[in-house]
């Protein structure tokens, strides 16, 4: 388990412009000094947000991570719910999920 | 001189970045409560506001997490956050290195506090100045209590920070105002983004209003959790601004708004 790890890169990320943009033009590169997990680095390759969720990195870096990738906020709502439909409960973390995966909790 | 001002606010992020997603008739009310209460702060006459956040991972992380801390620059840069996603432009806010210093100097005789010459606003500072320092004109002291990455610190030292930040204010010649952010019960940034426990929400604000120390100081992070939401561990905001006040207060707006994510609330509370 890296999670500790994994959320550090996104906390990075979220900060700092020039890891965003070597995250852009090589992201194996950005990730190479993180010690993480062959399926939290295809996560965040891919990018699964369902997955990092489910993985328990918290809403607060998730949810900018996914704005830089250009999710919108319904879809990263949406992404969340069917990371869990696919890979089953948040494993870890303080941001596990309460409603149905067909809840629209807010309306979206 | 004294603190002269104390208040709570929430801070979402959905409040800017999704304001035309709300329904106006609960937006409008929320706006202008929120233009009320920059009046009541413009009006106390203030020579530097402390906000009292919970920041969300912009400044702080688990490598080295202070439970509380105190800026000390000259000036901060917000918002971290992509502008266009939290509907805030980004601007430099006037700081005042010397004030904090002599601040931390006074809060460090009963709290631990770490300070930082070196602070970047996110959505829980910038939030709240959209609303109340719409010009930009106000010297800002960003406070920070770890409300995101457990383990947390207790209730109890939240409200010692508190009245650390009274007694510090009191201690220096210049007009102080007090505001803390967060939300009451919420599950932000989740699929249940939008779920409020407005009961909840109600029966703190009422132990807040009254004073209550010993009710506001009741609950455990696990009841938080489980009632209120990761959320929730916000109040420890609301416990501070009321440390620091010491009198009653006035609720002056609540209301849930799923799409902003929380059950926004606007309160003072009097300086006694």
């Amino acid at each position: 388990m890296s999670l500790y790890q994994l959320s550090k890169f996104l906390f990075q990320l979220n900060r700092d412009e020039d890891l965003k943009l070597q995250f852009k033009a090589a992201p194996q590169t950005a990730l190479k000094s993180y010690e993480l997990s062959e399926e939290e680095r295809q996560a965040v390759l891919t990018p699964d947000i369902g997955l990092l969720y489910v993985l328990g990195v918290n809403g607060q870096i998730l949810m900018h991570f996914a704005a830089f990738c250009g999710i919108e906020w319904p879809d990263y709502l949406q992404r969340m719910r069917d990371g869990v439909k696919q890979h089953g409960p948040v494993r870890a973390g303080v941001y596990a999920m309460l409603s149905g995966h067909e809840d629209r909790v807010a309306g979206v | 001189m004294s603190l002269v001002f104390s208040g709570v606010c929430s801070h979402a992020p959905g409040i800017t970045g999704r304001s035309e997603r709300a329904d106006p008739a609960l937006r409008e009310p929320f706006f202008a409560a929120f233009g009320e209460m920059r009046d009541a702060l413009q009006a106390s006459q203030p020579d530097a506001l402390i906000v009292v956040a919970a920041e969300h991972f912009a400044n702080f992380f688990m490598n080295n997490m202070p439970a509380y801390a105190l800026g000390m620059c000259d000036s901060y840069d917000g918002p971290i956050e992509d502008p266009a996603w939290l509907g805030i432009a980004p601007r430099k806010v006037r700081g005042n290195a010397g004030l904090s210093r002599r601040l931390i100097t006074e809060v460090q005789k009963t709290v631990d506090v770490a300070y930082a010459e070196e602070w970047r606003f996110d959505h829980g500072i910038m939030v709240p100045l959209h609303f109340l320092d719409p010009a930009n004109e106000l010297t800002v002291i960003p406070a920070n209590i770890n409300c995101q990455g457990p383990p947390l610190t207790p209730l109890h030292r939240a409200w010692a920070f508190g009245e650390a930040l009274r007694r510090a204010a009191d201690a220096v010649p210049e007009r102080i105002a007090v505001v803390g952010t967060g939300g009451i019960s919420h599950w932000p940034a989740t699929p249940d983004s939008g779920m409020i426990n407005q009961a909840w929400d109600r029966d703190f604000l009422d132990r807040w209003a009254r004073q209550d120390k010993p009710a506001m100081l009741s609950y455990t992070d696990e009841e938080i959790y489980r009632d209120a939401g990761q959320g929730g561990f916000e109040i420890r905001t609301f416990v501070a601004a009321a440390a620091a006040a010491r009198g009653r207060g006035t609720v002056h707006f609540y209301a849930p708004i799923p799409i902003f994510a929380v059950g926004c609330t606007l309160a003072t509370m009097e300086i006694a």
